[in-house]
């Protein structure tokens, strides 16, 4: 039989919230029909009445009373309905979730953690080149995991990111090793002397773990993703990479992993580990090199081999200098300018160059794309052979004649982005009676100008000839020296020592150089995508806010062109 | 274009604004278009086969209160007849809650945006139980409105003129660190107006018995304060109505059927969709199917940067909606992800005071699929029943989807 039980608590005032959360949980307990849980007002009287529920008891109550009430099927379902009151109520402070907010948008995990210098980005291909590039707005590297994300937007994210400085790690980069912690999938590794950059993210996983296996340890182990060292990326990443191991002195050693890429990159990328001025092991996976050594590169036929090859290095490698050698020139001052006589000397001075820098223009250039516009007119590093057909119509060879080379001199000693004149000097029968005569005091008064303002402008002479020749070669070299050239004998020597030069003046990346701080512990990122990727930052105690990420506008493709649209304008 | 540059604009006037309760009077003397054959309504416009029963049975109210009819047969047929207008109390610069069915004799509290000048504009406070706003008309409320009107308002307007009227903007700022959230907790708030009128309403009231009547009504009610907080929150959004470009909501209101918003940059214009039902607890008795569709201007308060934007500051009543205090900080911090700024002057205690999400931009609602959350008070879906609960509510995507086509149509997007 239904019965109606009630109890009154004297002076018990809860918040009214509370009371209707404790009438909910009664109502839901079997058996019971009906349940008022309020303080003994005259409204909430009234309210109990209109259903029923108002016993004389209640009715009795007063205001700062606590009325509880049960309508239930029988006596003791009501009776022990409201046993539970206290129950009920202790319960709710139990709850106090210990969790933390999950932001939905990029911007306000950007403002919760200011300090993440790292986007972890696993989104559908589709929308992973626009949250890459929402990171890079935000001055966050990106660790690139999703795929099929287009040729076009690839190049396109990593130009952004070169002009702030910012790493791209992907797309399709499944592996990484930043400031002592793992990113995507990474084996545990210790931290140790050793630099990695590898296009392939298996290939990067076995040569640390490797590497820790025998004994040794990671700096950094950068990921490219397996498109970066495509002809039309140009390995920009893995060039960024090799800058980054090239500064940071904790690294002695650099392994450089990759399929084999295409040619003109590969000697992109072994022009920049030569510059890097450490030992680096290349491993282009399946590539036969026509030599283990060169110079500071070394081969590796397997990933094995490459492991225990940096290993090796690095318990040999003399300890970095903090700082490479100070040059002479001038802020701003970065390029060659090659004004040659020998049309032979131009051309080796040009393939040599290859080795330093990643271009130099001409007028009988190596490859197309670097033909001069204008052959009167310089482009960044530039060799011109004064002896084309350009140069010469209506004039002497310039073997014969000064003229046309000492006024073009003096027009590249007033660019104050020119920091090194490389000339030759070839002697014999049928050249230039005495030209350091005229060559010499055209140096000096190069050198003078710009020393007027504020450079320093070097000049290198190579000179050809012997010593029985009628201009008498030491005469030669003699007045060249005392008008402030650097004199070789060899058109080789000439050129690698001018090379090495512009090789550290101008770095091994163009765009800015990205922040060492940047990539030293401790790691802070914003994980959008794979929530998995999030706990094991979390594991491995890097701090992580993980966005729960949600397509613009819900994927509506409509309303998100139109927020795309409003945000560029 | 530059869409940042008008949302400060409009986000920048409507925290400069500083509105002041100044005065009461009849909603015929001093609301803007004000006329004797109108009603105005809670939300977008509304015609009387549309409402709801609150709603129709608060019009009906109305007409009794005025004596325009004598009983519910008349009054509805007198609406059918078209002899009475149906306007939104948004398009005469005044804000109702629930129902916001106000009439031309009805006391009015009058505000003024001493900043940049635009007034504000909302009816008295009847308090809970049986009342006119949740469409409630049987004599006790006709004898209580009566009361707030002939007894209350002149004593308030006398009490509120010899103070020099009242900051409520200042008010709010306090009542937030007292545990309010200014719409659905409105206990501070309300007892902080009670201590600025009760010395001015010592001496108006004609006699000790109608002063202690009046103190006595304003302190009961946990929610007295509410319509002049409406009214301020309507002065400050309407601050920064029609700034070209702006992508910021400057009004959010629900009439019980519809659901609308209005953007600063796209002006007058309503973008609706059907009200959602409300989340939330009951009353004894009462369950989710008594529940009319939500109702009322008080989303006004979100609107302007409070309530439940700013539920951080109302641990209390978090539990409306199961939760924990941890609830109530990450309501306002999921509000941060589609407002444009943090509001100057109202700020948030446990989050070391940062100031509330402010400022809510249709393209940050869109972007992320966030909906607003707004706190609500729960009407029976009947004529006359009244409030059966409290909660939440989320006014629907579909709202801001609308808003931002229309806004790319105009501008081109």
């Amino acid at each position: 039989m239904a019965a109606i039980n009630a109890e009154i608590r004297r002076s018990a005032y809860y918040d009214s919230v509370v009371l209707m959360q404790l009438q909910r949980a009664l109502v839901e307990l079997p058996g019971v029909q009906d349940a008022g849980v309020v303080m003994g007002t005259t409204a909430n009287k009234e309210i109990l009445a209109q259903s029923g529920l108002l016993t004389d008891a209640a009715n009795a109550a007063k205001a700062d009373d606590l009325i509880i009430v049960v309508s239930a099927e029988d006596e003791s379902i009501a009776g022990a309905a409201i046993a539970q009151v206290d129950e009920l109520l202790k319960r709710r402070h139990t709850q106090a979730a210990n969790q933390t907010y999950r932001p939905k948008s990029i911007d306000a995990a950007a403002r919760m953690m200011p300090q993440a210098n790292w986007m972890l980005v696993s989104v559908p291909g589709q929308y992973a080149a626009g949250v890459a590039k929402q990171g890079l707005s935000l001055g966050k590297h990106i660790f690139l995991y999703s795929d099929n994300v287009s040729l076009e937007d690839e190049i396109d994210l990593k130009r952004i990111a070169a002009d702030k400085g910012l790493l791209v790690m992907g797309p399709d980069c499944g592996t990484a090793l930043v400031s002592g912690v793992g990113l995507g999938f990474a084996n545990r590794v210790r931290q140790g002397p050793i630099g990695v950059v590898a296009a392939s993210g298996t290939g990067l996983q076995q040569v640390t773990s490797r590497i820790h296996q025998l004994g040794s340890g990671i700096t950094l182990g950068l990921g490219t993703g397996g498109r970066d060292l495509s002809e039309a990326v140009g390995a920009q990443t893995a060039l960024q990479g090799l800058d980054i191991l090239s500064r940071d002195i904790e690294t002695r050693v650099i392994v450089l992993i990759s399929k084999p890429p295409a040619e003109r990159v590969a000697r992109r990328l072994l022009r920049a580990a030569r510059a890097t001025g450490k030992p680096v092991v290349v491993d282009f996976i399946g590539y036969q090199a026509p030599q283990a050594e060169d110079g500071t590169i070394h081969f590796a036929h397997t990933l094995d081999d490459a492991a225990e090859l940096a290993v090796s290095l690095s318990r040999n490698a003399p300890p970095i200098a903090a700082e490479t050698p100070a040059l002479p020139f001038a802020a701003g001052q970065r390029y060659l300018r090659g004004l040659f006589s020998g049309g032979t000397l131009a051309y080796e001075a040009l393939l040599l160059l290859q080795d330093y820098l990643p271009a130099v223009y001409s007028n009988t250039p190596l490859e197309p794309a670097y033909r001069l516009q204008n052959a009167l007119v310089s482009q960044e590093h530039t060799i011109i052979d004064l002896g084309e057909d350009e140069f010469t119509v209506g004039r002497l060879h310039p073997m014969m004649d000064n003229d046309l080379r000492i006024r073009r001199l003096q027009q590249e000693a007033a660019d104050p982005q020119v920091a090194i004149i490389l000339l030759d000097v070839v002697l014999g029968y049928g050249a230039h009676p005495d030209p350091a005569s005229e060559l010499g005091p055209a140096i000096a008064a190069a050198r003078a100008t710009a020393q007027a303002a504020g450079r320093t402008l070097e000049v290198v002479a190579v000179v050809v000839g012997t010593d029985e020749d009628p201009q008498n070669l030491s005469a030669q070299m003699e007045q060249l020296q005392q008008a402030g050239a650097h004199v070789a004998l060899g058109n080789e020597s000439g050129v690698r020592y001018v090379g090495e030069r512009l090789r550290n003046l101008n770095g091994i990346v163009s765009g800015k150089p990205v922040s060492l701080d940047t990539v030293q512990p401790p790691l802070a990122a914003i994980n959008v995508g794979l929530e998995s990727f999030a706990e094991s930052l979390h594991a491995q105690e890097a701090q992580v806010v993980h966005v729960e990420w949600r397509p613009s506008a819900g994927g509506n493709e409509r309303l998100a062109s139109i927020l795309a649209r409003m945000r560029e304008r | 274009m530059d869409i940042d540059r008008a949302n400060t604009e409009t986000v920048e006037r409507m925290m400069e604004a500083r509105p002041v309760l100044v005065g009461l009077g009849k909603a015929i003397d001093v609301v803007p278009g004000m006329r004797h054959n109108l009603l105005l309504h809670a939300g977008p416009p509304i015609t009387w086969d549309r409402a709801s029963g609150p709603m129709r049975g608060a019009l009906i109210g109305a007409l009794l209160f005025e004596g325009k009819a004598q009983n519910a047969a008349e009054a509805e047929a007198l609406v059918k007849s078209g002899a009475i207008d149906l306007e939104p109390c948004h398009d005469h610069q005044a804000v109702g809650p629930m129902a916001g069915v106000t009439s031309p004799s009805m006391e009015m509290y009058i505000l003024e945006n001493k900043t940049h000048g635009n007034f504000s504009y909302s009816n008295l406070n009847e308090g809970y139980g049986k009342v006119l706003r949740y469409g409630a008309y049987d004599a006790s409320v006709l004898k209580r409105l009566h009361w707030l009107n002939d007894v209350m308002a002149p004593v308030l307007r006398h009490a509120i003129e010899a103070g020099g009227g009242i900051d409520i903007k200042a008010l709010l700022a306090e009542a937030l660190h007292m545990g309010d959230e200014g719409h659905n907790r409105n206990k501070a708030g309300s007892i902080l107006y009670l201590k600025a009128l009760a010395p001015h309403v010592a001496k108006a009231a004609p006699n000790a018995d109608v002063a202690a009547a009046i103190l006595k009504d304003i302190g009961d009610n946990a929610l007295s304060v509410l319509n002049p907080v409406m009214a301020a929150c309507k002065a400050m959004a309407d601050a920064g109505r029609n700034i070209e470009g702006s992508t910021i909501v400057t009004a959010m209101a629900r009439n019980g059927t519809d659901i609308g918003i209005r953007v600063s940059g796209l002006g007058d214009q309503w973008f609706t969709a059907p009200c959602p039902q409300p989340r939330g607890l009951y009353f004894p008795g009462f369950t989710a199917e008594d529940g009319s569709p939500d109702i009322g201007d008080s989303t006004i308060t979100e609107t302007a940067g409070i309530g439940g934007f700013a539920m951080a500051a109302a641990p209390a009543i978090v539990t409306f909606v199961s939760g924990t205090p941890q609830d109530a900080i990450d309501t306002t911090l999921e509000m941060y992800e589609i407002t444009f700024t943090e509001h100057k002057y109202f700020t948030i205690p446990a989050l070391g005071f940062r100031g509330t999400p402010t400022g809510l931009d249709i393209r940050k609602v869109v972007e992320t699929g966030i909906e607003p959350r707004v706190n609500t008070g729960i009407a029976h879906k009947d004529a006359g029943v009244g409030q059966i609960g409290a909660g939440l509510v989320r006014p629907p995507m579909a709202l801001f989807e609308k808003a931002l086509v229309a806004y790319a149509e105009k501008y081109g997007f």
